[in-house]
């Protein structure tokens, strides 16, 4: 089914819907990553974005039952130029097709994505429309300038939970309290601000015990809970526009261990005092090389944001701990009086390497200190 | 951390010939390499010993020894140049083999010279099978079950106990050679006879097979800071058990999951730091168990290989040189990625497109052997393509192979309507250089992908998008031309499949003409996106180009004068390496005198594909519409079509026709020169004589055209070159058997017959011609007699026996031809001298595959020359007026590839066979003889017992080659004929039995090492059954052969020199200056 995009700029390229009909507005980025579109579908970074893969052909090893990184699909429309219709993966439980329709997400192909890709490099990422019911371009171009984009929007409260949960057994657990705790070393808290399965998996195979909350949760309730440590997740969006929880997390500075991913560490950076802005078009695939200051090593790393916290913006009590060696921003830092750090980009991983894994261990060792 | 500076000198081991799984590869990574290092200021010496290499041009490295890559020679040039290093990852297995055995001397420790890179502690552990076993199992990562054994006894108990079929793998070996796949114990038996003799240290290693498994390969890069980063993944599409070089393989992986593509990327980390590779880059093959994900470790190359190139190209990330600079001690954080020059070299490529690399094999040649592929590689060379789907990509390769095809089938060619099921269904399981062949007809036929994958195991994945490419074209056939004048989306959506117009014309009953008129009515055209390591999330500054059908085109053609090289596509027998060279050199001679160029295509071995070689490149088929489209986009002011071999030449006709102009010598002269009857007259204008000769269509006619000018002849099909089907007749039967052939006898081209003329000597000449003035380049005597192809005949420079009027005759010949020619740039006659007679046998207006070795041996650069004179410089311009006559003596020697084919006969005939050449050079002609022979891996016996045994017509020529052996204290043997003959002459001989006189026969002595060297004629048909097992018994033992007198006369002037005098190793570049 005939599909066109329409760009902010006038721009409109055409392609095939491959999940029959619908719309989506949103932003429109690219991601560089050659595989791990279904870690990408689920990650709810990704919330009100139009997320197109560089990478050509996208489907081919399918859809399984492990690889979620939340329960749902979060970007609102998928594009790539060549949909591969039948995978071929041992662990393949279905076709990208099929679990796009089942979020009613759009999938789109056949088009020019590194036309795409080279215009939003050169213009930033821009306000978009997608739709396989218009198709006239006049009209399609003004839906997309009236969207009112991510700028100072809060899009975590659309993704956080709403109550508590712990993760056990590889899968959340409703409910509060921290699950398995004989056999867990330390009680970590995590923000839930869109956060990813597997920094929950590998928080858990580290020995931590962990409970969810919801992003607003205060404080007060937080260290109610007594944990070793507080976790910071990644989300979606603009870090300016998240009400109510940078005034929370600078009250928890000093009080516990904390460790901020992406959104998180944007978070932690506005707590310090520090101010985030805008890239122009985001860093998102799993080939961004980051350097450890201290080390002068240099790890590969898989990002995806949009928003960058400005190093100059910090107080001298903040250091900064890793950088980007593409464009030189602030990848990583550290607060020298409280045991707090956090990184821009996703230890994690999922998709991409898993080269950071070590941060991690670092914050069991900060536990372990403060223990 | 900056470079070192506490070493000056490097010294770098090339690879030596083009053999088959070593070819242009390590030229690019070595001219790459050399580069580099200069640019860092180091002192680059090198030695390597292929002349028709880019690296070891004269203004390269800082010192080039073009002398043979042997621990010994290695060792003379460690002592004359003192180097502080020696970097031996860049020249293939050759140069780690050679590394290893210079290291185990222990001049390295005397001279101080540090191996930089990989140590041999290193080496020894990523190739030593044991060693890398343990290894793997020391860091978590599993290897199949397998047995190292050292003697046929432990390989057939280890047989039995890991359960068969059992892959056998012998160590320290080329390209896997005498490795194969053993389905039962008589299998196992013979193949560890064959592979414990073969390995470098007698192991054989015998391991699990993992047939049906998915192969993969991960290059990886790693600097002194322990950084390592992945280049690029590359699956095969071919399963497990097809060596990886003679598969088809795709970049990027395509089918695994991040999760478990990232614990491969993890593995491969692991590996690079245990193995301790300290800096550059290396290769892992990984298995992958389609049913449920297991992943195995295959092996591990501590060094650049075929596939680091091919990654090269397919990301556009220079492994080679970044690889030097890390070996110089810079770390990747500190190296400028070239393409975007904003970001470093510490990043992980990804790309945007589908990289598929296709094998060209030549089986062809080989009838003998059976086309069949294993676990050795048989493939000669490779193509790539670039596209942004699958689809497009294998289509795109497949019209680059240069067999003929348009594409994925659709192009009538290879039809197999009659082939009985089994028999198709036998082409699916047993991999085979037509397989894709048989998987096109098996889905025409509608066999379902899950019996496909049943029989072959290639990935459904593979076999769905070739499906859809089927299903395409039987939709297009639907549809009919009407469909596309109706639906110009449906067109567009057709080209995105990678269909070719000759396809779509051939599914469409019209002209690729009609079709290429339609989509110009409706704009369908190609546009060119970008290789530029980051699927376009930086700007890029590399213009480096493939075409595909998409909305947004990237190339932007410049303003200024320019010029367009068409390449030679894949290598083969016949075409190889030495037109690449001469395509580079016309881009550099370009950028001499201010013209841009651009080069076209699709071999990724190459340095003509380099992306630093050219203004601009485009990576792209040779077909004539991806080749037109390109000039249409580009506007050059010229295209260059006679330096990359037969296939440019091929599109001259078509790309003249449409307009395109060509510059250098005009495609009339070509025809000239090519056309039978056109040639005589042109001869006869001028004097000239040439064999006689006849064309034939019948047997009828063919005796009694051979009536006319007697036996013996020379007899050939007149529409192929390179030597193809070419026989020389010597009766009758022989003329029979010839029109009978199944590739004759089905033809009704005509067959050519020329006057064979016995024991004349052939000379080939390169000159250049700028249409006024002619200068010779160089002469060339041939060793071998006239007869046997000129790619495979040794040949001296300059002429050895010639006289001095015969050598002025040539030269006015020459001369005379170029002129009436109207030749602008280059030209080679091949010649035949008879007693005081010259005959022209051939003339070609173009590059030949002698002239890299004629600029090495005379220090001309005789295609940059020829290059500037296309562009309307004159000789007198370029000083370049009269011949060079050089002070010392360069001897060229083919390179063949017979130990890779089962049953092949070694002897050599008008069929070209060999892969590659080396050059000796020397002040003393012996010794470049000899030169020649150890750098072609001939060793070269100081005494001990020889054998004779000779074709009736070579029984008075051998005596005096018997005698001087006899007088260097060899002992003869030789079979009654030839040994009557020597005592005839009182040269006194031990006999031997023949095969049919019982034993002990001959064989039984080879078997013994009782023979050091074997001298062997044969009348050139397998009918002397006895001959071809003392041959091939020959290439089994390694026992010294040579197949014709001329030949023995030559290796017996070699062993004189090397008796009487030693081995000094000097540069080209001393040579060259010591030219007046």
């Amino acid at each position: 089914m005939k599909a066109k995009i329409a760009l902010e700029d006038g721009t409109i390229l055409t392609g095939r819907s491959f999940t029959g009909a619908g719309e989506a507005v949103g932003e429109i980025v690219f991601n560089t990553s050659m595989s791990g579109y279904q870690e990408v579908l689920t990650d709810p970074s990704y919330t009100g974005q139009l997320v197109t893969m560089t990478y050509p052909l996208i489907g081919n090893y399918g859809i399984n039952d492990e690889d979620m990184e939340s329960a749902a699909i979060h970007p609102r429309a998928f594009l790539m130029r060549e949909y591969q219709a039948v995978p071929s993966n041992f662990r393949s439980t279905s076709t990208l097709a099929d679990f796009l329709k089942k979020f009613a997400v759009l999938g789109i192909e056949g088009i020019d994505t590194r036309m795409l890709t080279r215009i939003i490099r050169n213009q930033g990422a821009m306000k978009a429309v997608i739709s396989t019911e218009d198709l006239d371009d006049d009209s399609l171009i003004a839906r997309a300038r009236q969207w009112p984009g991510l700028v100072g929007r809060d899009m975590v409260a659309r993704v956080t939970t709403q109550n508590y949960y712990g993760w056990t057994e590889n899968r959340p657990l409703p409910g509060a309290g921290f699950p398995d705790q004989a056999n867990k070393k330390f009680k970590v808290v995590a923000f839930d601000f869109g956060i990813k399965y597997n920094q929950l998996r590998i928080l858990s195979d580290k020995g931590c015990s962990v409970q969810v909350v919801p992003a607003t949760t205060s404080s007060e309730e937080v260290l109610a809970l007594n944990p070793d440590g507080i976790f910071l997740s990644n989300g979606p969006g603009d870090p300016a526009g998240v009400d109510g929880v940078v005034e929370n997390i600078r009250s928890l500075l000093g009080k516990k261990p904390i460790f901020g991913i992406c959104l998180g560490h944007q978070i932690l950076g506005l707590a310090y005092g520090g101010s985030t802005y805008k890239l122009k078009f985001g860093h998102r695939g799993g080939n961004q090389p980051v350097k450890d200051i201290a080390t002068g090593k240099i790890e590969i790393t898989s990002q995806n944001h949009g928003f960058c916290v400005d190093p100059d913006s910090l107080p001298d009590t903040v250091e900064t701990t890793h950088i980007n060696l593409n464009d030189n921003s602030l990848e990583g830092m550290r607060h020298t009086e409280f045991p707090a750090f956090s990184v821009q980009y996703h230890p994690e991983h999922a998709p991409g390497p898993h080269d950071a894994m070590y941060l991690f261990d670092r914050f069991i060792d900060l536990m372990s200190t403060h223990s | 951390m900056p470079k070192r500076t506490d070493i000056h000198k490097i010294l770098i081991i090339g690879s030596g010939p083009i053999i088959i799984s070593q070819a242009c590869e390590f030229d690019y990574s070595g001219a790459q390499a050399v580069k580099a290092l200069k640019e860092e200021g180091y002192e680059v010496v090198l030695i390597n010993s292929n002349p028709a290499t880019i690296m070891t041009d004269p203004g390269l490295a800082d010192r080039t020894y073009i002398e043979p890559i042997t621990p010994e020679c290695v060792i003379k040039v460690i002592e004359r140049e003192r180097p502080d290093a020696l970097l031996p990852t860049l020249g293939g297995q050759t140069a780690l083999n050679t590394a290893i055995k210079v290291a185990e001397t222990g001049i390295l420790d005397k001279y101080k010279v540090e191996m930089l890179a990989a140590d041999i502690a290193v080496i020894k552990k990523a190739e030593g099978r044991e060693e890398f076993r343990d290894a793997m199992n020391a860091i978590g990562l599993n290897v199949p079950r397998s047995f190292i054994v050292h003697t046929l006894e432990d390989a057939m108990i280890a047989g039995d106990d890991i359960g068969f079929p059992v892959i056998v793998r012998p160590s320290f070996t080329l390209g896997g050679t005498g490795g194969g796949v053993a389905y039962n114990r008589q299998e196992l038996r013979t193949m560890c006879t064959a592979g414990l003799d073969l390995s470098m240290n007698t192991e054989v290693m015998l391991e699990r097979s993992l047939l049906g498994w998915k192969e993969y390969e991960l290059e990886v890069m790693r600097d002194k800071n322990d950084n390592v980063v992945i280049i690029c993944s590359i699956e095969n599409m071919d399963a497990m058990g097809v060596h990886t070089g003679d598969s088809i393989t795709v970049a990027p992986q395509q089918t695994l999951s991040d999760v478990e593509y990232q614990d491969m990327r993890d593995a491969a980390i692991a590996i690079i730091r245990e193995i301790g590779v300290e800096t550059g880059g290396s290769n892992v093959q990984f298995a992958v168990n389609p049913e449920d994900g297991e992943m195995m470790i295959i092996e591990m190359n501590p060094r650049v290989s075929r596939s680091s190139a091919l990654a090269s190209k397919a990301t556009g990330f220079p492994i080679a040189k970044i690889a030097a600079k890390l070996a110089v001690g810079y770390t990747l954080d500190e190296i400028k990625n070239d393409i975007t020059r904003e970001t470093y070299a510490s990043f992980e490529p990804t790309i945007d497109y589908c990289v598929v690399k296709i094998p060209r094999w030549t089986f062809e040649k080989f009838p003998e052997t059976e086309d069949v592929l294993s676990t050795a590689m048989k493939s000669v060379g490779e193509t790539m393509a670039i596209g942004r789907t699958f689809k497009e990509a294998f289509q795109k390769g497949m019209r680059s192979l240069e067999t003929g095809r348009a594409g994925f089938g659709f192009d009538g060619k290879e039809a197999m309507d009659d082939l009985h099921q089994d028999d198709l269904e036998m082409g699916l399981t047993k991999p085979n250089s037509k397989r894709v062949c048989y998987l096109f007809e098996a889905m025409r036929r509608g066999m379902s992908i899950e019996r496909m994958y049943e029989l072959s195991k290639i990935d459904p994945w593979y076999l769905v998008n070739l499906q859809q490419i089927v299903d395409m074209g039987t939709r297009i056939q639907e549809a009919g031309f009407a469909g596309f004048a109706a639906d110009k989306d449906f067109l567009f959506e057709v080209k995105q499949y990678g269909f070719s117009d000759v396809q779509l014309a051939q599914l469409t009953g019209t002209s690729p003409d009609d079709i290429s008129k339609l989509r110009k009515d409706h704009s369908i055209q190609p546009v060119y996106k970008l290789v530029d390591t980051c699927a376009a999330e930086f700007e890029s500054y590399t213009p480096y180009y493939y075409s595909c059908y998409d909305q947004e085109n990237e190339s932007h053609p410049s303003d200024k004068k320019k010029i367009i090289i068409l390449g030679g596509g894949p290598n083969r027998i016949g075409q190889g390496i030495e037109f690449d060279y001469c395509c580079v050199h016309a881009s550099f001679a370009l950028a001499e005198i201010g013209v841009e160029s651009i080069m076209v295509n699709s071999n990724p071995e190459t340095v003509s594909t380099d992306y630093d070689t050219s203004d601009r490149l485009y990576f792209e088929p040779l077909t004539h519409e991806d080749v037109l489209a390109i000039i249409e986009r580009e506007q050059p002011d010229g295209v260059i079509v006679q330096f990359g071999g037969q296939t440019p030449l091929n599109l001259a006709g078509s790309l003249n026709q449409a307009g395109v102009p060509i510059i250098g010598t005009p495609p009339d002269a070509i025809d000239r020169a090519e056309d039978r009857k056109r040639f005589q007259q042109f001869l006869q204008k001028l004097g000239l004589r040439q064999p006689e000769n006849g064309t034939v269509h019948t047997l009828e006619e063919a005796l009694k055209t051979t009536d006319r000018i007697g036996y013996p002849v020379v007899m050939r099909p007149s529409y192929v070159l390179g030597g193809r089907d070419m026989r020389i007749v010597y009766n009758e039967q022989g003329i029979r058997d010839f029109m009978a052939l199944p590739t004759i006898a089905g033809d009704e081209h005509p067959v050519l017959v020329d006057k064979f003329l016995k024991d004349a000597i052939e000379v080939d000449v390169d000159a250049v011609c700028d249409g006024t003035m002619t200068v010779l380049g160089g002469i060339m005597e041939h060793i071998e007699e006239a007869g046997i192809h000129s790619g495979d005949s040794a040949c001296v420079l300059p002429p050895h026996t010639l006289s001095p009027a015969m050598i002025e005759e040539i030269s006015q010949a020459t001369r005379a031809m170029a002129q009436e020619l109207g030749v602008i740039g280059l030209m080679n006659v091949q010649y035949a001298v008879k007693g005081e007679d010259l005959y022209i046998l051939e003339v070609n207006p173009r590059a030949s595959r002698t002239v890299p070795f004629v600029s090495k041996a005379t220090g001309v650069p005789l295609a940059k020359i020829a290059t500037k004179v296309m562009m309307g410089v004159s000789l007198q311009e370029l000083d370049f007026t009269k011949e060079v006559s050089i002070n010392h003596w360069a001897v060229k020697e083919a390179v063949f590839p017979f130990d890779r084919f089962e049953n092949v006969d070694t002897l050599l005939g008008p069929e070209m066979k060999s892969t590659g050449e080396v050059m000796g050079i020397d002040d003393n002609l012996g010794m470049a003889l000899a030169k020649a022979q150890l750098a072609a891996g001939q060793v070269m016996p100081a005494s001990g017992t020889v054998f004779i045994s000779v074709r009736h017509n070579d029984k008075d020529n051998v005596v005096p080659v018997a005698a001087s052996l006899a007088k260097q204290g060899f002992s003869l043997l030789a079979t009654a004929g030839t040994a009557d003959k020597l005592a005839e002459h009182g040269v006194s001989c031990e006999r031997v039995n023949k095969i049919s006189q019982g034993r002990p026969h001959i064989l039984d002595k080879l078997k013994d090492g009782q023979v050091q060297w074997i001298i062997n004629t044969s009348s050139g048909t397998r009918t002397t059954e006895d001959s071809y097992l003392i041959r091939r018994a020959a290439l089994d033992y390694h026992i010294p052969y040579t197949t014709t007198i001329t030949g023995a006369a030559s290796m017996a002037l070699a062993i004189t020199a090397l008796s009487q005098q030693q081995l000094a190793v000097k540069t080209v570049q001393e040579f060259s200056s010591a030219i007046d």
